[in-house]
């Protein structure tokens, strides 16, 4: 029933967005969301976005990973992302 | 053009790398948990579980919300579609789900009003078309799915809809979480947090019962890199004895989680004790609807009464949800039972275990 995959929103009109996923667009209720806005990232459940992509630690996870990923060839960098 | 935020958690090289790293960091045996039934289909699709140590083996938790569902449950779905003038609307896993005598599916071939939805709204939509007709939407579904059909409740007091009902049978994560690992022969040395239950409760919802029982917690995502990465700081918390309740899904999980989705959950649902598939009753685990909003409660307006729900002969998906068995272990894989002819809610939903052994792991 998760719809996993990071959807964009390209217009918003009452509450109700139209979101792009991979070129196919649908509708989303926004009513779970703070301040929604065109351009946002979002991740979609049964219909609602549930929350907003976060730019800044999607970029550091992916530094993450890949530093997780170079620490075998002797990179001794902890690379993992915790709270 | 790449898909962003996608892609990159799919990049193959990097997955090799850290599953060298998981191979070199894994000695002792151990068990880890994945709890959401997404992450379950996410690691057959990806062909994690053969590409893992043979150290670590990976049990699939109760966090597939059909097979969850209760037998009488189920079966109160099936006598409330046979109420007069009630239109169902449920999402699509719930219809082929067999009850102590019948199901959803055979329900509808034999005329009963029962439409599959993609959202609360479009359930809005039937109810508002249908002005001498009940519509009741089958309120399956955890975190995630819970806040969705609350806004449909206020949605409908908004628009004084008097025809739009829910029955909730929800259930929530974390006390299930205690309750596997207060039961006996249930073994787990880690799990594998769901991604978008976390989205909505935080990881601050986690907190309590990683005090009380000192379990390594990762939050994980449901891109391969996403799991694997989790699976490793699982493995290396295990190996050095020091657990940690670890959120490694931020680009979309927060500590707070989603504050508004919460507040809309808890104004429309209040917990409430309730029986899991396979578990049995767990303390504060449902959300039922507050009194507020009782005209909107099927379970009021309905007052339906199952008489006495038996679960399939032979089905052994309750030990399979709290990862006592894997499904070749039930006699009846593959023989009797198939995504064709599914005897339990495990063999249904596209997100259970024996669909996924199935589909991904054919003996
Ligand atoms: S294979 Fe079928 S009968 Fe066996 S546990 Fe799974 S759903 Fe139940």
């Amino acid at each position: 029933m998760c719809l996993a995959i990071p959807s964009k929103i390209i217009k918003i009109k009452d509450n109700m967005a139209t979101i792009d996923v991979d070129g196919v667009q649908r509708e989303a209720s926004l009513l779970l969301l703070e301040n929604p806005k065109v351009g946002d990232y979002v991740i979609v459940h049964a219909g609602f976005a549930i929350n907003k992509i976060n730019e800044e630690h999607a970029l550091e996870s992916l530094k993450l990973l890949r530093e997780a990923a170079a620490v075998i060839f002797g990179d001794q960098k902890e690379g993992i992302d915790s709270d | 053009m790449a898909i962003k935020h996608l892609e990159e958690y799919r990049d193959p090289q990097i997955a090799q790398k850290i599953i060298k790293r998981i191979k070199a960091a894994s000695l002792k045996q151990i068990r880890l948990m994945e709890v959401c039934g997404t992450h379950t289909m996410s690691i057959f699709k990806s062909g994690i579980r053969q590409l893992l140590p043979e150290t670590i083996s990976l049990l699939s938790g109760p966090g597939c919300p059909v097979c969850v569902t209760a037998q009488n449950e189920i079966d109160a779905f099936i006598a409330l579609s046979r109420v007069e003038d009630v239109i169902i609307t449920t999402f699509g896993d719930l219809i082929k789900v067999p009850g102590t005598d019948s199901s959803l599916q055979t329900e509808r071939a034999g005329g009963r009003d029962i439409r599959i939805v993609y959202s609360t709204f479009d359930a809005l939509e039937i109810a508002k078309k249908n002005p001498k007709k009940n519509v009741v939407f089958l309120g399956v579904g955890f975190e995630t799915t819970a806040p969705t059909i609350a806004a449909s409740i206020l949605a409908a007091k908004e628009m004084n809809l008097g025809n739009y009902f829910v029955i909730s049978t929800h259930k929530l994560v974390p006390p299930a979480l205690v309750a596997l690992m207060a039961t006996r022969e249930v073994n787990i040395d880690g799990f594998l947090l769901p991604g978008h239950v976390s989205v909505v409760i935080g990881t601050k919802a986690y907190q309590p019962f990683f005090k009380q029982y000192q379990s390594p917690c990762a939050i994980a995502g449901f891109e391969p890199l996403d799991i694997l990465q989790a699976i490793l700081i699982l493995v290396e918390q295990i190996e050095t004895g020091a657990p940690q309740l670890t959120n490694s899904y931020r680009r979309a999980v927060t500590f707070e989680g989603n504050v508004k989705a919460q507040k809309i959950m808890q104004d429309v649902f209040e917990t409430v004790d309730v029986k899991w598939r396979g578990i049995g009753t767990i303390p504060e685990s449902g959300l039922k609807i507050r009194k507020e909003f009782a005209a909107f409660d099927a379970q009021k307006e309905f007052a339906i009464i199952v008489s006495e729900s038996k679960e399939p002969k032979g089905c052994v998906c309750g030990e399979i949800l709290t990862g006592i068995k894997n499904p070749t272990e039930c006699p009846l894989y593959q023989k009797a039972c198939t995504p064709m002819n599914p005897v339990g809610p495990c063999m249904v939903s596209s997100e259970g275990t024996c669909a996924a052994y199935y589909r991904y792991y054919s003996i």
